[in-house]
């Protein structure tokens, strides 16, 4: 039996004496799972995942990381094996150099010199920014920083990664490499937590999301069923990834099946019809 | 001569920023003419926001560098002899992050700052706050602080503003990239209509075509600080130079093409892609 990466039961959360930002959340996300969440801007998406490191803890109910309470264990001591990604790098960024900032918690952690030397390489390789590595992080670009702020999470290699809004600010390109990295770190057997509103690259790249509106959980299930399911788009404020717009004014004279959500499963479909 | 009435002019221009080895942009040549709805769109880095920079100004009066080559606004002004305050009349500018441009505290004053700053009289600067607050639909805005709008009411306001200015172009460097993606549809949608109810020609920078290339006139398609390409989005979007710099080509087109093969026509959004399947599936049975 798979053993669960987060397990959160009735979770109740607000900032002070704020509004309810979390009203009552239930999740169970097992080890090696990939799933997106999904919801327009203050769905409760960032403050259900701060939950899952420990910089946020539960007002009502629990979170546990790896059968972890989240309330029983530091920031520090669940950052070993959980890495997230913020959705502003600035908020992760301090070192001098771009190097620097990716080589920190390897440091941190006590690896020896040679092997932050290689991990740090491969890492501002994959991540498109090697030959920044004397850079001041402060002097990159926007999307650069986001790139930064993943590389120097990739290059420790948590077992749970959770990434915030890591499409925003990126062009097409980098999306997809994004897309190739989080389907091979899936691929390796880690646990993969996306936030983000672009339906599109959900399409591409996920199979299972999650739904939030307004603090809860509205649904949970495959990719093509709820990206498609207007009533739920609707309600979330999300846009129909195009091919499911095109399904719409397709439907009754195509039949869809499997995720046709991807343009060569869409294609096939279409493809039968025409016979 | 032929170059008469372009609303701008880019001749043979170059910008490289200070103490930066590589050209930024390198010998761009772009002609606007009356009416148009131009997308400019490639990779980050391409020189996109820099091509922005040069239209309003800011290049080269903020951003210091090596210059050459002109740009030129309605013919006769040239953006190099004129600070970008003088240029704001004409060019009107809107950011990715609306909160770096709303400084006031409501969004009635927002609007009549710019106009108090060209020196407009006192009734023309309420009429034109009227007409603006219309015009985008946000009269029930006027009153509030534009720190407490959220980020897409902002950016309507950062285009008020600008537009209550009547300039006679409105650049748009990614005014969606900070927003979700309702807000951004209709931003997108908004610009659309307003190409529609007024003169005015619209530049806009945009990575996600799959929500505005059935909306433009023309694609101008940049990479490595040059115009590699630039026309009717249905011929850009379908030839393999916009597949080779790797921008997003909208789904429907990967699909028709993977159905129809290669042709000259490319569906621009969900709609023409099912018409042209539908046509197809009823072809096909009779």
């Amino acid at each position: 039996m798979p053993s669960k990466a987060i397990e959160v039961r009735d979770l109740w959360f607000r900032y002070e004496e704020g509004e309810w930002v979390l009203k009552g959340i239930n999740l169970d996300i097992e080890e090696g799972e990939l799933v997106a969440i999904m919801g327009e801007n203050g769905a409760g998406k960032t403050t259900l995942i701060k939950h899952f490191n420990g910089l946020l803890k539960p007002i009502r109910g629990y979170v546990k990381v790896k059968g972890i309470d989240t309330r029983e264990a530091s920031v520090a001591e669940l950052a070993k094996f959980v890495g997230l990604v913020f959705q502003n790098p600035e908020h992760q960024i301090f070192a001098e150099t771009v190097e620097e900032e990716v080589a920190f918690a390897l440091r941190n952690f006590g690896y020896d010199k040679e092997e932050i030397r290689i991990r740090v390489e491969r890492a501002l390789k994959e991540m498109n920014l090697y030959e920044y590595r004397d850079r001041n992080p402060f002097s990159l670009s926007g999307g650069e920083k986001k790139r930064l702020a993943l590389a120097s999470v990739l290059v420790y290699d948590p077992e749970i990664i959770i990434m915030d809004e890591p499409t925003t600010g990126q062009d097409y390109k980098q999306k997809q490499v994004l897309g190739g990295i989080i389907e091979r770190l899936n691929a390796k057997g880690r646990t993969l937590i996306v936030v983000t509103h672009d339906t599109e690259f959900v399409a591409e790249f996920f199979d299972d999301i999650i739904i939030m509106v307004d603090g809860r959980i509205l649904a949970r299930g495959r990719v093509e069923k709820l990206l498609t399911n207007e009533a739920i788009m609707k309600k979330a404020r999300l846009l129909l990834p195009q091919l499911a717009e095109a399904a719409t004014y397709l439907k009754g004279k195509v039949n869809f099946t499997g995720n046709y959500l991807k343009v060569e499963n869409f294609v096939k479909c279409i493809a039968e019809a025409m016979g | 001569m032929s170059k008469m009435g372009s609303l701008v002019r880019i001749e043979n221009l170059c910008f490289r920023y200070f103490r930066s080895e590589r050209w930024a942009l390198y010998n761009v040549n772009l002609l606007v003419e009356d009416n148009e709805f131009i997308l400019v769109t490639g990779p980050s880095g391409c020189g996109k926001t820099t091509l922005c920079r040069c239209i309003n100004g800011l290049i080269p009066h903020f951003y210091e560098g090596e210059y050459k080559g002109d740009v030129y606004i309605l013919d006769r002004i040239r953006v190099k002899d004129h600070e970008p305050y003088e240029l704001a009349e004409y060019v009107g500018m809107v950011f990715q992050d609306p909160e770096s441009q709303l400084i006031t505290s409501s969004v009635e004053r927002e609007i009549a700052f710019g106009l108090e700053n060209l020196g407009i009289p006192r009734e023309e600067i309420i009429e034109r706050i009227e007409w603006v607050l219309d015009l985008l639909n946000i009269r029930h805005l006027r009153k509030r602080a534009p720190y407490e709008l959220s980020g897409g009411e902002q950016q309507k306001v950062a285009i008020a503003s600008v537009l209550a200015l009547k300039p006679k172009v409105l650049v748009l460097d990614e005014p969606t990239a900070n927003l979700d993606p309702a807000s951004s549809a209709e931003i997108l949608q908004l610009l659309q209509e307003l190409r529609a109810k007024m003169q005015i020609n619209i530049i806009l920078v945009e990575h996600r075509l799959s929500l505005i290339a059935d909306k433009v006139d023309r694609i101008v398609l940049m990479d490595q600080g040059k115009i590699i390409a630039e026309g009717n989005p249905r011929v850009i979007l379908g030839s393999k130079k916009a597949e080779v710099i790797g921008i997003e080509i909208p789904k429907v087109i990967k699909a028709y093409r993977e159905l129809f093969g290669e042709e000259d026509w490319v569906p621009l959004n969900s709609r023409e892609f099912a018409e042209v399947v539908m046509y197809a599936l009823e072809s096909h049975r009779s």
